[in-house]
């Protein structure tokens, strides 16, 4: 994990504050619950079981990673522990949205005349409405392992850990995904009126 | 499709198959992820890249392959670590009591 903000090093776990820890942690674990759950109410409940997970082992912490990674890896554990409690983990078809080939094995894929920027896509509110609502269309089995690899930075064998899948299911659903999601996002991708 | 664009799809695809140094599209979608994440041997890269080339259809397809990433990236990048305004006390309090019981 790169991530610079979860970087920072804590020489004593014991002389941290538990009340400064979760005033400082608890939003970016609020939403980082809420992304993986896409349910308020659940991302609360595991924001709450993981800091009692993280102050109760808190005299555990060696220091080895960051206290924020540490943190991160247990809100997303329990988070996932939620999603196999829910048995939101199962896995599902995706095949209705992979790409697809003649029978010459060449790719059918209309002419793209426009595809919209990021900058096109994050300029309305009501575009990342529709983006975020259709990531929630992928499979959850799909999406997490997107959302661990691309968005969280974990890399592909702790993505195989945290799901306890092989390294190459993770490499298949993530391309899986990703190539799903290409093809929901097209209207909006397509669309014309964002340029 | 048309007689004439089907025409030109089976000799796309027969020369993708057949041709020395070259893979059908097919092929290709098993090699996107090794490409992106920079795991493909120079020779298979090179491979990869040559499709890119001729191939209209998957050049366009990676291209937004590519910005789906993109797009995800920035939508539901790493969150911001203040406090969001809209974090309930009450949970802060249950988390706190949590911890005392």
């Amino acid at each position: 994990m790169t991530d610079p903000k979860r970087n920072k090093s804590f020489d004593s776990a014991t002389a941290v504050d538990s009340e400064a820890l979760v005033r400082t942690n608890i939003g970016w674990m609020l939403a980082l619950a809420e992304r993986l759950l896409r349910d308020r109410s659940l991302a609360e409940d595991v924001v709450q079981e993981s800091f009692v997970r993280a102050l109760n082992g808190l005299a555990g912490f060696e220091g080895r990673s960051s206290l924020e990674s540490w943190l991160h890896r247990i809100t997303v554990n329990t988070a996932l522990s939620k999603l196999r409690q829910l048995n939101r983990l199962a896995e599902q078809s995706i095949d209705e949205h992979l790409p697809e080939f003649d029978r010459f094995d060449c790719r059918v894929e209309l002419p793209w005349s426009h595809l919209a920027s990021v900058e096109d896509i994050m300029e309305s509110e009501e575009t990342r409405r529709r983006v975020y609502e259709t990531i929630g269309e992928l499979p959850h089995s799909y999406r997490v392992v997107l959302q661990l690899r691309d968005i969280e930075e974990y890399d592909t064998r702790e993505v195989a850990e945290l799901l306890d899948i092989s390294e190459t299911n993770v490499k298949v659903r993530l391309h899986r995904a990703r190539a799903a999601l290409k093809k929901l996002l097209e209207p909006i991708l397509r669309a014309e009126e964002l340029k | 499709m048309t007689a004439e664009s089907g025409m030109m799809r089976r000799l796309k695809g027969t020369m993708l198959r057949h041709m020395h140094g070259m893979i059908t599209c097919r092929e290709f979608e098993e090699f996107v992820l090794r490409y992106l994440d920079g795991e493909l041997p120079s020779k298979q890269a090179k491979i990869f890249e040559w499709h890119l080339r001729i191939c209209r259809e998957c050049r366009e397809y990676l291209a937004a392959y590519k910005r789906t990433i993109e797009i995800g990236i920035a939508l539901l990048g790493p969150a911001d670590e203040s406090v969001p305004d809209d974090v309930p006390e009450d949970l802060i309090t249950a988390v706190l009591d949590a911890r005392e019981g």
